[in-house]
């Protein structure tokens, strides 16, 4: 994985929580009526209220508490009757108010789960969710790399902008189930709208705590015990495969460190290490404050919340399918692997519709499924673009497919057809004729077969001695002579000719 | 249980000088050793004097979680103008017309 990591070790469990911050898609800032848009020149997205002036009092925004709340739904919590916020202090540039306002001992929901599937069926793992909660973005620092003595400057267009956090109990146990729960989670919240998972932008943030369990001297079951290393939060991970690399580092470093020191949990404090991507290692930052640091108080500009069973059942049915309903569905209806299902919902809602339309067009799955994979998708990665976008719909592609199946012509044919109509935007009908593709009937398919035989005794001997394989050598010359010729059926006839030959 | 606000410290009993030197530093408070001195015992009167609330018998009473009997306030997602950068800006110490300018920090606390 990194050359820097130390040689794994052999028997322990690794033991990873997550922490994950994402932005839910709202148009304002949880407590005023500044824009969320992503980019905009630093410092035009504020107001009294997110800059913490004098006089200036928070109100919240119902559309970030409504999708809070599908989000915390989705990952199957359980939604407080009554809720409250509260202010976390703390002092830095970039927290205008001087705290932030959050939720402590009451958040709006916890107690969920969410469970990730390897999609070929090699593992599965359950991941519990301790807490979600609403709270509010900070602003942005951008620090002077080079000299270190320059300016800090401060953009506060994100300071307010509506987060949830979500904390997972420490259920993972490797680094690449990690990852692979983190795409489920950002797929889910994609699907349900709640946010746009946007790493490069900001609006998913994740931290790991990570450590490991030990056996000593046999372990329990030879009467040993297990020794657990201190837990350690990385930070500064830009993308899934950071937060893998980082966690694969960090089990070996800290292997590491317990060979030569024997340190355990709860005898020195949890450390924060930072994720250093290009030199691939984590390195240790300050010391985390205590929750009591943060002097949590409830927050006395902002009126608790209440949440009737009449506004959950209403939430739930505004909700969509998640993904795993979805994949499920499109097994059953379609008839087709949870591979292929899997691969499908992956993409999104979006490639879900077009498959489904593709499918029903055709009037059957897998085939569609074959072409979304092999065609659509490697076409849509090739040329960029959405979906939504892709110039050949679902109609047009059905059309093709459902002339292949008709024997008009073979798939390497269809495949020619389908990359002219993406790339000229005509007809089928169009390209068909213009590539000189015209169905070659029967009687003509006839006279070439027999034309074939004629010239290759040796293969005609060999397909009577048995070898039937041996046909395969004349759709090349075939081809030659006529390219519209479908290579499945020359093959076909040729052996029933040779058979009526005796 | 702790207190939020001042950890592990019993709400009443003494307060240490070294407690106080703490929440000093937490809240940006450079104090010197007179007026540490004089924190020390006035604080310890203040939560002496919360310490008297643990008295009441509260079994039976709900948590208060907020003063105003108002639950359920909400704005709709509507955008409204934000300041100019010139008008949020002005009040700034230091500034370079785009961005509030601070003192180099190092590291990044990342709390939120």
């Amino acid at each position: 994985m990194t050359a820097n990591a130390p040689p794994l070790p052999s028997s322990f469990t690794t033991v990873i929580g997550l922490e994950v911050h994402v932005q839910l898609q709202t148009e304002t800032k949880l407590f005023c009526g500044c824009s969320t848009q992503f980019g905009a020149p630093p410092n035009t997205q504020v107001c009294p209220t997110c800059l913490g002036l004098p006089g200036s009092l928070p109100v919240m925004n119902r559309r970030a508490f409504d999708l809070a709340v599908r989000a915390a739904l989705a990952l199957d919590c359980h939604i407080a009757p009554f809720t409250k916020w509260d202010r976390k202090n703390y002092f830095y540039p970039d927290l205008p108010k001087g705290y932030q306002i959050s939720q402590f001992d009451l958040p709006f929901s916890a107690d969920g789960q969410l469970e990730v599937v390897d999609p070929k069926g090699g593992w599965s793992r359950k991941v519990g969710i301790i807490r979600v909660h609403l709270e509010e973005d900070a602003g942005k620092s951008m620090h002077d790399e080079g000299a270190g003595t320059g300016d800090t400057r401060i953009d506060l267009n994100r300071a307010g902008t509506p987060l949830c956090e979500i904390v997972t109990q420490p259920d993972l146990r490797s680094p690449q189930e990690a990852r692979a729960w983190l795409n489920e989670l950002k797929l889910l919240l994609v699907y349900l709208g709640v946010s746009d998972c946007n790493m490069q932008e900001g609006s998913l943030r994740v931290d790991a705590n990570v450590n490991l369990h030990i056996p000593c001297d046999g372990g329990p079951e030879a009467g040993g015990r297990i020794a657990k290393t201190p837990i350690v939060e990385i930070k500064n991970m830009n993308s899934f495969r950071s937060v893998e690399r980082a966690l694969v580092y960090e089990v070996a470093r800290q292997f590491a460190e317990w060979q030569t020191t024997k340190a355990e949990m709860g005898k020195t404090p949890k450390q924060t290490r930072g994720w250093d991507d290009p030199a691939g290692v984590t390195r240790a930052q300050r010391h985390k404050e205590e929750s009591s640091d943060y002097r949590y108080f409830p927050e006395p500009d902002l009126v608790p919340v209440t949440v009737s069973q009449a506004f959950l059942a209403e939430t739930r049915g505004a909700m969509t399918d998640p993904p795993t309903v979805l994949r499920q569905a499109l097994e059953a209806k379609w008839k087709i692997s949870a591979y292929d299902a899997d691969v499908l919902v992956n993409q999104g809602r979006d490639l879900v519709a077009y498959f489904e339309a593709l499918a029903e067009a055709v009037g059957e799955g897998k085939v569609a499924s074959n072409w979304m994979q092999q065609d659509v998708l490697r076409t849509l990665n090739e040329r960029g673009g959405t979906i939504g976008e892709f110039p050949v719909r679902p109609p047009v592609l059905a059309e093709i497919i459902g002339r292949v199946a008709k024997g008009d012509f073979d798939t390497s044919r269809g495949r020619e057809i389908f990359a002219e109509v993406l790339s000229s935007g005509r007809s089928v009908a169009d390209v068909v004729a213009s590539l000189g593709i015209a169905a070659v009937d029967d009687d003509e398919l006839v006279a070439l077969c027999r034309e074939l035989l004629a010239e290759n005794p040796k293969i005609v001997a060999d397909v009577q001695a048995g070898k039937e394989q041996a046909a395969a050598g004349l759709i090349g010359q075939a081809k030659k002579k006529n390219p519209n010729v479908n290579p499945g059926k020359v093959r076909a006839l040729c052996v029933d000719l040779i058979r009526k030959m005796g | 249980m702790s207190s939020p606000i001042l950890g592990s410290t019993p709400a009443h009993g003494s307060l240490t000088r070294k407690d106080v030197a703490k929440v000093a530093l937490l809240a940006r408070l450079a104090l010197t050793d007179v007026e540490l001195d004089t924190m020390t015992r006035e604080l310890t009167t203040i939560v002496g004097f919360v310490g008297q609330l643990e008295a009441i018998e509260t079994a039976a009473i709900d948590p208060l979680a907020h003063p105003l009997d108002t639950q359920n306030v909400f704005r709709d997602d509507v955008r409204r103008p934000s300041l100019s950068t010139a008008e949020a800006l002005q009040s700034s110490p230091r500034h370079d017309g785009e961005y509030f300018l601070v003192p180099a920090v190092l590291g990044d606390t990342g709390a939120a």
